[in-house]
């Protein structure tokens, strides 16, 4: 087997919040024991509701939030004891919101330049180059590079940020939900330029809570609720049998419009997802769970092999589904 | 067939600019059956919010109903005085916001807040009143309601306090409720048990639902009719099964052919999403013609030069495209 890109193991990333004024410090443990490969070529996808801790997994994996304990390995090799710079030209990232995360006051130019400058390119006819063609690539035209990000829609705003992404020619792209700030008759040609991880040997981390782009793209998937992965396997596995009953859950939440029928009600979950501050004990679903049991309460279930390559941490992952 | 609750008939709302004044909706027109359910779908910018405003009479400078009639129960609203409309919302139409906490006001609790619909429509002393907003959060199934009367917006979450903003909405038994929205900023598990909850108080209370939404998927689940805006009008009406299974305005169509479905991969493989080309157009920018022509890629000369007509489709549908399929 292939050696992984990426490999997280038994990470946690904990905060500290409040202060002697507020009744005392707490600990928020936003990733707590987290373990997972990516391999090379692969996109896994990262599903999950706001405050479950996949953004803050990302970056952690992009270097920019030291995790608490467990490690991050990229080609086999600790990122705490890597190169901040060799980092960056492995792993670079997608974000959410294309108007936040562009600076207003650098043209394109400049934006997708930079990179390639810091990093040791400074032929300029090279970085004009290298500039122009990545433009091209996303789909931009290449004599627009003078413009600033204003002059630019949703859609092209976002392109740029994947060019910005692609330029130092990463293994890895983490996307964090590249297309849910998006109009909808949009988001199909942002998921497409995708495919250019054929092109350019990439591997992605896909992180959204749009289950039909989370299929669509990925090759394995990663579900994750306050801070824990509770099931994780192949797409098809995850979609077509999947043993948790918060996966169970999510995939019912869904609207299908080509299927009008109500999503049976068992599958559903009630109430809301718990605060990370002050989690359920034992399984954190348990509150919500449809199959909820003594034995959810008091004991924490593990992450358990159902078939070779997925697996659940649900004490019924055999009984669900 | 009785008359219809609600009925929008050729609305048209200007924008007023610097210089010159846009026409932001036009030619807006369908109607709502009593207890029927009816979603308009867009993207943003298409006209779908401030549509909903104008049947509140809610619609502000720079925005101005420009013509048209809107008739709610035999009875022409789109000329009521501030007064009458005062009386009308909350009481007859209620309208539930996309951000609950920005719809609420933070300084008030939640209880209180339910309890002055009762005092202002109702007559009901406040001792009263609010008796019946502890019921009426009850009903939303907000958990131990006795306690969170007293709670403040902040102190409820995301969820919770859409189901305080149903229960306003809903406090007075209107005959519509609009919906702009209601769960674009909830997370997915909780989407649904909104719009289970929103649906089936309203089919017991038998209220009419205009809802609002960038989703597809979500309003044909919900609603029996469906129509779809695209800069500033609507292109087709259908009822909600045929609009996916048969869409006939190419906007529709990109719109139903661009989402990837869930288990499409596992029936078909992984395939190329179809795009639709080009960015939705601004305002100030409305091409001539019909206004999606510069995406459409069944387009001809009559398209850039003429806005198409209405055609009529069975069952009250309706498209407005001159090569409708």
């Amino acid at each position: 087997m292939a050696e992984p890109l990426l490999k997280l193991d038994d990470l946690a990333v904990h905060f500290t919040v409040g202060g002697a004024l507020r009744g005392g410090t707490k600990i928020l443990k936003a990733v707590d024991g987290v373990s997972l490969d990516v391999k090379p070529g692969e996109c896994l996808g990262l599903v999950g509701e706001s405050g479950c801790g996949k953004s803050t997994l990302a970056l952690a994996i992009m270097g920019l939030i030291p995790p608490t304990h467990g490690g991050i390995a990229l080609n086999g090799q600790a990122i705490s004891g890597r190169d901040r710079m060799a980092t960056a030209r492995t792993v670079q990232m997608v974000f959410q919101d294309p108007y936040a995360s562009l600076n207003p006051r650098q043209t394109v130019r400049r934006t997708l330049a930079d990179p390639l400058r810091l990093h040791g390119v400074t032929n300029r006819s090279e970085v004009d180059q290298r500039v122009a063609d990545m433009m091209a690539k996303v789909g931009l035209r290449p004599d627009h590079a003078d413009r600033y990000p204003h002059e630019f829609s949703g859609g092209q705003r976002q392109r740029i940020g994947i060019a910005r992404a692609l330029i130092l020619r990463p293994k890895l792209v983490i996307c964090d939900e590249p297309v849910s700030a998006l109009d909808v008759s949009i988001r199909a040609q942002i998921i497409n330029l995708l495919d250019l991880k054929e092109e350019m040997g990439l591997s992605y981390i896909m992180i959204s809570h749009d289950l039909g782009v989370v299929e669509h793209v990925s090759d394995r998937v990663a579900v994750m609720y306050l801070g824990r992965i509770v099931e994780q396997g192949g797409w098809q596995e995850i979609f077509e049998d999947p043993r948790h009953p918060y996966t169970r859950a999510l995939i019912a939440a869904i609207p299908d419009p080509f299927h009008l029928v109500a999503a049976s009600a068992t599958a559903k979950a009630r109430g809301e997802i718990a605060s990370a501050l002050n989690p359920p004990p034992g399984c954190h679903f348990n509150p919500r769970c449809p199959m909820k049991a003594d034995r959810c309460v008091s004991e924490v279930p593990t992450l358990e092999a159902v078939a070779a390559g997925h697996r659940a941490a649900c004490h019924f992952r055999d009984r669900v589904g | 067939m009785s008359t219809p609750l609600l009925t929008v008939d050729d609305l048209h709302i200007a924008l007023a600019g610097d210089k010159t004044t846009y026409g932001a909706v036009e030619k807006v027109s369908f109607e709502i059956g009593r207890g029927e359910a009816f979603g308009l779908v867009g993207e943003s910018g298409c006209g779908k919010s401030i549509t909903a405003l104008a049947i509140m009479g809610l619609l502000r400078r720079p925005l101005s109903l420009s013509g048209g009639r809107i008739v709610l129960d035999g009875e022409e609203i789109q000329d009521a005085s501030a007064a009458e409309m005062r009386r009308l919302r909350g009481k007859r139409i209620a309208m539930i916001f996309q951000e609950p906490m920005t719809a609420l006001n933070p300084l008030s609790p939640v209880g209180r807040q339910i309890a002055e619909m009762f005092v202002l429509h109702q007559g009901a002393s406040w001792n009263e009143a609010m008796d019946r907003a502890e019921d009426a959060l009850r009903q939303v199934r907000v958990p131990s309601p006795e306690r969170r009367i007293r709670d403040y917006p902040h102190q409820l979450s995301g969820g919770m306090r859409q189901r305080v903003m149903i229960a306003i909405a809903l406090a007075c038994g209107p005959e519509l409720l609009i919906a702009d929205e209601p769960t674009t900023a909830l997370d997915v598990t909780v989407q649904a048990e909104i719009i289970d909850l929103m649906a089936e108080l309203c089919a017991a209370k038998g209220t009419a639902i205009l809802m609002i939404s960038h989703d597809l998927g979500l309003v044909a689940n919900m609603c029996r009719r469906v129509a779809v805006m695209y800069a500033g009008r609507i292109v087709e009406s259908q009822v909600a099964g045929a609009i996916f299974a048969t869409p006939r305005h190419p906007y529709t169509q990109g719109l139903v052919d661009s989402l990837p479905r869930l288990g499409e991969r596992s029936r078909r493989g992984q395939q190329r999403l179809r795009e639709i080309s080009g960015v939705v157009p601004s305002i100030a920018a409305y091409p001539g013609g019909c206004r999606f022509n510069p995406r459409c890629p069944a387009v001809t000369d009559i398209c850039r030069s003429t806005a198409p007509d209405i055609t009529p489709l069975p069952a009250d549908g309706l498209v407005r495209c001159h090569h409708h399929g």
